[in-house]
């Protein structure tokens, strides 16, 4: 145990899980034989190189140490020296969970795609394994410039396995996806290079322990803001998402789901909320407004969807507002919230659509008319679906629950209104789960090509198991994930609250602004 | 009596000026229908220049100060002379495939590879011009070289009509600042400037100057021949016109621009802002409705153009920098694509319509993977080194508080990455139309090379920086 301990230390292990699946992709590169040899053995490379780096990402957490806020886990070798640039990686409490968020599902999605994909298999693991070492990358990036690369070299290969393997208007929506994420990234860019201007460094520790002016701090924030909003995606620029979700293929949508919404939050936890706190403050207003919107108006559309997939994207937008009033609230209640609610939405929302993609995969359509009754022929995937839809919903016991609870409580300490208003959000929430799972599940089976429909096989059971423990878990015990993040949550309020309490001058939040004004 | 001036600075020029008037005579004896190996001796001598370059004298002037050489010039003229043979190998491939080889073919573009670097070199408004006017001369021949085709006829005489109405803008404006100036020489122009007060006859003077040189490096509004031109010309001689000659033009824009006329900073500021502003939208937008590939990459270089400009409108080293280390990936990225144009044949016949391209990822897929790094690189998108040339020069413009430039730059990338992704789309997203021959060997090593370089050149930039640095430096220096 003892060398296990040493090797493990030593091991660049960061770097190790980042760019593992590039190796496996690689590898995939290198298979010859015909075209069906090929897809077997990219099926089976893709799959254990995945499964090898969710194994080796769980290491970290069990290395991991929670009584520090530190970061750990360093890697650092120089990449432009002449800028202080470099490639820097470590994680602390926040970003640690959602490394494992995304190498935990890369492998369930390679498993759902095993039937379903059957064009340009080798191309798809491929990219599959090249997004994932983005993914992983960028939460574990310390330098801004480096996370720069890594959040926006994500669109290249989500771009490919939206416009190759989706349906529908595939292309459409990929373009979509790329041009509007790319818009918010090039204002992110900017703000990047004014902040490394004034401090001299991207290193992200050393920029959080810089001060920027008030004024300048307004202009660095919409930067970031426009490119974290539309990942998110907040309301009014949550367009490209039901595009996106309905047209990717199922694993697409997990991961689109799952993994790529998170980002936006964990931007605004790890450059908005702690480098900008002033403007931050003043603008949480704005934020809690925008994210009420797209609580109750998306769950209103949500709610006349009926495309399956739609309707669960839009419940996203949903879910991912209670994340952006958690994050703004900033109490250590709200703020581990909503990121408890990111990780409970990456694993809910990537079972939900794992679940239409069993459905789609024996009917190949999403239209929710068209299928009732389930649960006479599909009894176990009636249960997969159910505790999912429940989790979703935020029913105690389950994942749901947790992060919504505790942005609710914590934010109801800032402001009682939005409290209120974004609980509204749970009951309209349960409103469309359950609808949607009457008009799927229950009812009179009696559509002959439904009836032929088969139960789960065990490679589905294989994919959905795992996830309704992890639901399951992060229900009844949810401490073991937010001990985790405790430290480093309450050391980002710290200072937080510190820069807030020491300005110099007092700026008013946006909205007590705007009324003095209109008085 | 006075001494012979010295020559050993100018040695690369004089050396490539005597080689290709031997090879001229080499070619007239074997007098037969294959260029190889005259482009091949071509390629030689250039080498052999660059070597000479690079190990020249240092800094030094010579001829009376028409002729300087300093580390700016080198990296310059070294960038410019890999342009160049870069494409040679494209166009013998081109005019062997098309027998239409002739060894006068290879060593126009020697020649205006001489002209090129003498324009680098030029330390003098008159020096400037004899280079500018070597270097077009050779360009009008050779985008009309194929003289029994309609387009390529109207393309030369297109290209020759407008190229001298720029070039009597550039001599109009040269001599507005020689009656103000009293000299033609960079240094008495330096110094004239600095002391005087500045009138409006020399502030006209320049913007001429800079309205001719706009319309060498194809810069909006100046831009108008290019799509044509670009579209008329043989491929692999639209890629020489879309590498070489921009490299050279843009230093000789940085160098005229930040030395003799560098106290006027604040009026031709303006100019070069707006000239790259404009060049940055409209190389984007207007190259959305393009269906010829030609003319797409001919706005997509006018954009290219805009960015680079950026780093001539910051104006100091870090400006210069940034504008070096564009045009060094823009150079490979650009090379690669006409590679990838230049292997678009179906039984032997050239296709230039980017609806060709459809399901490339099916008929080629290593072709196909090789134009969308490309396409990921020029948008900008990382891990591709086109993200970092544009990192650079923006960079350089936050730096020096044009923040409105870099928003309006990157936001213009946006607009660009559209068509670039569109070309992308049609590859992989679109059923395969019928496949194409399959690539020659040198455009084959060249579309593979230049994507692996973009890779390549994004995680080690360090070597190249360094060099565009040191470049920029001696640039300031002297």
């Amino acid at each position: 145990m003892n060398a296990l301990t040493t090797f493990i230390t030593h091991l660049p292990i960061l770097s190790a899980i980042t760019f593992l699946p590039l190796v496996g992709a690689a590898i995939i590169l290198f298979v010859r034989g015909d075209q069906e040899v090929v897809a077997r053995q990219s099926r089976l490379i893709a799959l254990w190189t995945t499964g090898f780096t969710f194994v080796l990402s769980l290491l970290i957490w069990i290395q991991f140490e929670p009584s520090t806020s530190a970061f750990q886990f360093e890697e650092h070798f120089d990449w432009l020296p002449q800028y202080r640039i470099s490639y820097h990686m470590g994680v602390d409490g926040i970003s640690m969970l959602f490394v494992i968020l995304s190498t935990f599902l890369t492998p369930l999605c390679i498993l759902a795609s095993w039937d379903s994909i059957q064009k340009m298999v080798r191309e798809f693991m491929i990219a599959f394994l090249i997004l994932e070492t983005m993914m992983v990358g960028m939460f574990c990036a310390m330098d801004m410039v480096l996370f720069y690369v890594f959040f926006e070299a994500v669109l290249i290969p989500m771009f490919l396995i939206i416009g190759v393997w989706g349906g529908g208007r595939r292309v459409y929506s990929a373009f979509k996806f790329f041009l509007f994420t790319l818009t918010g990234s090039v204002l992110l860019l900017v703000a990047l290079l004014a902040m490394y201007f004034q401090v001299g460094s991207t290193d992200i520790p050393t920029l959080m322990a810089a001060k920027f002016s008030p004024e300048m701090q307004t202009w660095l924030w919409l930067g970031m803001f426009a490119s974290f909003a539309v990942k998110v995606p907040m309301w009014p620029v949550h367009t490209w998402l039901p595009d996106a979700h309905v047209d990717a293929p199922t694993a697409g949508s997990v991961i689109l789901a799952g993994v790529l919404l998170k980002m936006g939050g964990y931007g605004f936890l790890r450059f908005s909320l702690p480098m900008l706190p002033e403007a931050s403050h003043y603008f949480a207003p704005l934020v809690f407004t925008l994210s009420i919107i797209a609580v109750i108006y998306t769950s209103l559309v949500a709610l006349v969807q009926s495309d399956m997939k739609k309707l669960i994207a839009y419940s996203s937008v949903a879910h991912m507002g209670f994340v952006t009033i958690g994050v703004f609230a900033a109490t250590q209640q709200a703020v581990e919230g909503a990121i408890f609610q990111m990780l409970s939405h990456g694993v809910v929302s990537g079972a939900l659509f794992l679940c239409v993609g069993v459905v789609y995969d024996r009917l190949h359509t999403r239209e929710i008319g068209r299928y009732g009754g389930l649960v006479n022929n599909m009894p176990k995937y009636a249960f997969a679906f159910m505790v999912f839809m429940l989790a979703s919903v935020g029913l105690p016991g389950t994942a749901g629950f947790v992060g919504e609870f505790l942005v609710l409580a914590g934010t109801f300490q800032v402001n009682t209104w939005v409290a209120l208003l974004a609980a509204t959000g749970v009951i309209l929430g349960a409103a469309y789960m359950l609808y949607l799972y009457r008009r799927v599940v229950f009812g009179e089976l009696t559509k002959d090509d439904v009836k032929a429909m088969l139960d789960l096989e065990p490679r589905e059971i294989a994919i959905l198991a795992p996830i309704i423990l992890v639901v399951m878990w992060m229900g009844v015990y949810p401490m073991s994930f937010l001990s985790v993040m405790d430290e480093s949550v309450a050391n980002l309020l710290k200072n937080y609250h510190d820069a807030l309490a020491s300005r110099t001058a007092e700026v008013a939040p946006l909205g007590s602004t705007l009324l003095a004004w209109l008085r | 009596m006075t001494a012979l001036p010295a020559f050993g600075p100018a040695l690369p020029e004089i050396f490539m000026a005597i080689s290709a008037l031997v090879l001229l005579l080499v070619g007239v004896f074997r007098n037969d229908e294959d260029s190889t190996l005259i482009t091949c001796l071509t390629v030689a001598v250039m080498v052999a220049a660059g070597v000479m370059v690079y190990r020249g004298t240092g800094n030094a002037v010579t001829f009376n100060h028409l002729f300087v050489v300093n580390g700016f010039t080198v990296f310059a003229k070294i960038l410019t002379l890999m342009g160049a043979a870069i494409t040679l190998f494209l166009i013998n491939d081109w005019a062997r495939g098309a027998k239409v080889g002739r060894f006068e073919l290879p060593l126009i573009v020697l020649f205006a590879t001489i002209g090129m670097m003498l324009m680098i070199s030029a330390n003098d408004l008159i020096a400037l011009y004899v280079g500018l006017e070597l270097q077009s001369l050779s360009l009008y021949v050779l985008a009309a070289y194929q003289r029994d085709n309609i387009r390529a006829t109207e393309a030369g005489v297109k290209y020759f009509v407008l190229g001298a109405l720029a070039s009597g803008l550039l001599l109009y404006g040269s001599s507005l600042v020689y009656g103000y100036g009293g000299t033609t020489s960079f240094e008495g122009l330096a110094t004239a400037i600095k002391s005087g007060p500045n009138t409006i006859g020399a502030m006209i003077g320049v913007i001429f100057v800079i309205a001719g040189l706009a319309f060498k490096v194809s810069a909006v509004p100046f831009h108008m021949w290019t799509p044509d031109v670009y579209e008329g010309a043989p491929t692999p001689i639209t890629a020489f016109f879309s590498v070489a000659p921009k490299i050279a033009g843009l230093c000789l824009f940085l160098r005229v621009l930040v030395g003799p006329f560098a106290p006027m900073i604040e009026q031709w500021q303006q100019v070069i802002i707006l000239i790259s502003i404009l060049s940055m939208i409209w190389g984007s937008i207007a190259a959305i409705a393009q269906t010829n590939v030609k003319r797409l990459m001919a706005y997509s270089s006018i954009g290219h153009v805009g960015y680079a400009l950026i780093g001539l409108v910051v104006g100091n080293e870090e400006g210069a920098r940034g504008l070096l280390f564009y045009m060094l990936i823009y150079m490979f990225m650009n090379a690669g694509t006409f590679a990838v144009i230049l292997s678009m044949r179906r039984k032997g016949r050239y296709v230039e319509e980017i609806s060709d391209l459809a399901g490339l990822s099916k008929t080629n897929p290593g072709m196909a993977l090789a134009l969308a790094a490309l396409m990921f690189s020029m948008a900008g998108i990382p891990p591709l080194a086109g993200f970092l040339g544009k990192f650079y020069i923006f960079m350089a413009a936050v730096n020096a508080g044009f923040v409105y430039l870099a928003v309006a730059g990157l936001l213009a990338s946006v607009v660009g990455a559209y068509y670039y992704l569109r070309l992308i789309k049609l590859m992989y997203f679109d059923e395969p139309a019928e496949a194409f021959d399959p690539p020659g060997l040198t455009a084959g090593i060249i579309m593979a090379g230049s994507s692996v370089l973009m890779l390549v050149l994004f995680v080690i930039p360090a070597p190249l920086v360094n060099g565009a640095e040191a470049a920029a430096r001696a640039l300031f220096l002297g």
